[in-house]
């Protein structure tokens, strides 16, 4: 083996820190990556087949069962495409406390993968609780936002994971005054948490590595997209969720349970980078002053700033719970009725990961003919791929196994990939010929 | 268990699963670094640690047995570990995906996939109870970290922690909720299935769903009849019966003995036809 032109594999047999199992294999010729493979190999679970013949509520708690730790996108995304097929408008209160729950799932999400997946990484640690001896109140504080984001989704749905309270047509039950009065305090006192917790974060030891990728995002017509908007890129793609296929692609590869994606041919990029790129006016000014002074500029081309992304996206959901709760009044009905309706709907909703698209048709009783779930994890694979090999490339491929590998799994992690939604972990493995 | 020269081990393994029980260790806030302050968790990829040839006191286990591969690992597992714990309805029962178990498999996964030949999937997805001896089954979708804490402490002090697998009814009086069968007529599963949740659903206002599998002595046939009598159609009463925890008995039984009624009778209105 050569020292500047270096031959072989290495391999991340097991990925740490991301839901799910995986494995990345990069294999090495001449100093140059010859192949790449972010190898996915979680069992299907099938759910696309297992909906068929089933009701639109059997829809909403199954899709949840997809992911543990996005289990409300699906629910949203599934219950926005039923709505569209039965005819049914969910009123005001329902359009905005489902917005709040949502903010409750981003919060517990990205304080989860701040703290617990991506953090350790920057700062030196193979994991939240030996970062915790040194940074007790910083991973503390990550707990605390990560537990209001469940207390947020419990107040709605009675737990975090699979939660049970969205029905076609709103909620099954509207939380009261007095409990939501208790939420609100601690929300408050949350919001300068996420104060601190962009500065904290902007201020870590992140890489430059700018390069060139399409972000893909929902854009609503005056609010940062969570809920609903049509599907953009920073390229110019605007379209409505229902022409979805026309401009993006699912296709397998063979050493992958999750089908990769393709917008026009190319890999993209979903998820809060993407999000935060293409909906920058949409932001709160006093959000935007903040990060003026935080000294990470947006629109941005390097990927390590999705953790900073996601410390942003906390302070929008908190800001955004609180907005939403202000006058707060529970509606005596929380939902409205729903019919049996036919017909072919579509969802699309903004998942912590990113955009998250279903598409059903249903029958004259309302029960599933067809599913179609496209995740944000399945939607990322391409362009992590294309993501990795420039990194690592750029980073020196002369450099020895352990800090290729773990430049590679920070890489995969900024991505914040939900191998279980895509279907599916890592391992990583490289060979050099 | 612990004693002075040896921190208890633990290790969380995940199978075929969305990851949402082992949330129930990372969603425990302080707590969580309170466990790793007074455990050693060699494996726990999700969290970091990752060595899954480590031998351990305790090893809870996520996920059904799915691919070809699943059953050695989960014998080595079996074998490296004093307890072996399976956390959530797919470990304890074989999860929602069981539902392919009632159907053909390669005709699913020719549905989703253009080249199946590249998935390696079982036609069954199975409790871990099937392949290895299981020492405790913390039911649920998904488990809580009252259940997962409170076995970890009960098995550090050298006993099994007991489990109440009363009807959800029973905690529906001791909560005072409203009955929303009686209230509402909501075909609720709540009869034949365990408690654990905290009757989440009933009090939420709805039917529950029996995300905790079946509670002790459960009379589901009563029930199913119950539900058919009160005019729920039987496809629909097979359905109910064949869902999270679907591979379970006495649901799986009473369930299929529901759907072939559909079947019997859609044959003998085609030759009445």
């Amino acid at each position: 083996m050569s020292h500047n032109k270096r031959t072989g594999e290495i391999h991340v047999p097991v990925l740490a820190r991301v839901e799910g199992e995986g494995a990345l294999d990069i294999r090495i010729q001449a100093g140059r990556i010859e192949e790449l493979r972010l190898r996915i190999f979680e069992p299907p679970r099938l759910f696309e087949k297992l909906l068929e013949g089933r009701s639109t509520q059997d829809v909403i708690d199954s899709v949840a069962r997809i992911c543990g730790i996005c289990p409300v996108a699906y629910q949203m995304s599934a219950v926005t495409a039923i709505e569209s097929i039965l005819g049914v408008t969910p009123t005001p209160w329902v359009e905005a406390m489902r917005r709040v729950m949502y903010c409750g799932e981003w919060l517990q999400s990205h304080s989860l993968h701040i703290h617990l997946l991506a953090a350790p990484d920057f700062l030196g640690y193979d994991s939240a609780p030996a970062m915790a001896r040194d940074y007790p109140d910083e991973v503390r504080r990550g707990l605390r936002l990560q537990g209001l984001g469940n207390e947020i989704i419990g107040t709605f749905g009675g737990r975090s994971v699979h939660p049970v309270g969205i029905c076609p047509g709103g909620f099954f039950h509207a939380p009261d005054a007095a409990t939501m009065q208790a939420l609100r305090e601690r929300l408050t006192e949350g919001l300068d948490e996420a104060r601190e917790l962009i500065a904290w974060v902007a201020s870590l030891p992140l890489p430059e590595d700018d390069q060139d990728f399409v972000s893909v995002s929902l854009r609503h017509a005056h609010d940062y997209p969570i809920t609903a908007g049509r599907i953009v890129s920073d390229q110019g793609l605007d379209i409505a969720p229902e022409d979805f296929e026309q401009h993006f692609r699912e296709f397998q590869v063979p050493y992958s349970t999750a089908l990769h994606a393709q917008l026009d041919g190319h890999p993209y990029l979903v998820g809060p980078l993407a999000r935060i790129n293409n909906n920058l006016d949409r932001l709160p000014a006093d959000l935007k002053r903040l990060l003026d002074d935080c000294g990470v500029h947006f629109p941005s081309r390097n990927m390590f700033h999705s953790i900073v992304a996601r410390a942003v996206e906390i302070h929008v959901a908190l800001g955004e719970a609180l907005r939403l709760t202000e006058d707060y009044d529970p509606a005596a009905e929380p939902h409205v009725e729903t019919p049996a309706q036919a017909g072919i709907g579509f969802g699309c909703t903004e998942a912590p990961r990113g955009i998250l698209w279903h598409r059903y048709a249903l029958d004259e009783q309302a029960r599933v003919l067809e599913a179609q779930i496209v995740p944000p994890t399945s939607q990322n694979q391409a362009r992590m791929e294309e993501d990795l090999a420039a990194s690592l490339t750029r980073l020196g491929l002369e450099r020895d196994d352990d800090a290729l590998r773990l430049h590679g799994e920070m890489v995969i992690r900024n991505y914040d990939p939900c191998i279980s939604c895509a279907t599916h972990f890592l391992d990583f493995h490289a060979t050099r010929d | 268990m612990t004693n002075e020269n040896h921190r208890a081990r633990i290790a969380v393994h995940k199978f075929s699963s969305c990851d949402g029980c082992q949330l129930a260790f990372l969603n425990l806030g302080e707590p969580l670094l309170t466990l790793a302050e007074t455990v050693d968790i060699l494996h726990f990829a999700e969290a970091g640690p990752i060595d899954e040839e480590a031998e351990v006191d305790i090893a809870f286990v996520e996920g059904s047995v799915a691919t070809s591969q699943d059953a050695a690992r989960l014998r080595g597992i079996r074998e490296r570990s004093r307890f072996l714990v399976t956390i959530g309805a797919c470990a304890t029962a074989g999860g929602i995906q069981a539902l392919r178990n009632l159907h053909d498999t390669d005709v699913w996964v020719s549905g989703v996939y253009a080249q199946p030949e590249h998935i390696d999937l079982l036609a069954d997805s199975t409790p871990i109870a099937e392949t290895v001896k299981v020492d405790l089954e913390l039911w649920g979708c998904p488990v809580s970290g009252e259940q997962v804490l409170g076995a970890t402490k009960a098995l550090l002090a050298g006993h099994l922690p007991r489990i109440d697998h009363s009807a959800v009814c029973m905690e529906c009086k001791r909560q005072q909720a409203v009955c929303v069968m009686v209230a509402q007529g909501r075909p609720c599963m709540g009869p034949v299935t365990s408690t654990g949740c905290g009757a989440i659903c009933p009090r939420w206002q709805r039917d529950c769903y029996a995300c905790y599998g079946p509670a002790v002595q459960a009379n589901v046939s009563a029930l199913a009849t119950h539900l058919a009598d009160a005019g729920m159609p039987a496809d629909e009463v097979a359905r109910r019966l064949l869902f999270i925890n679907g591979h379970a008995e006495p649901f799986r039984g009473e369930g299929l003995d529901w759907q072939a009624r559909v079947i019997q009778r859609s044959g003998s209105e085609g030759e009445q036809g």
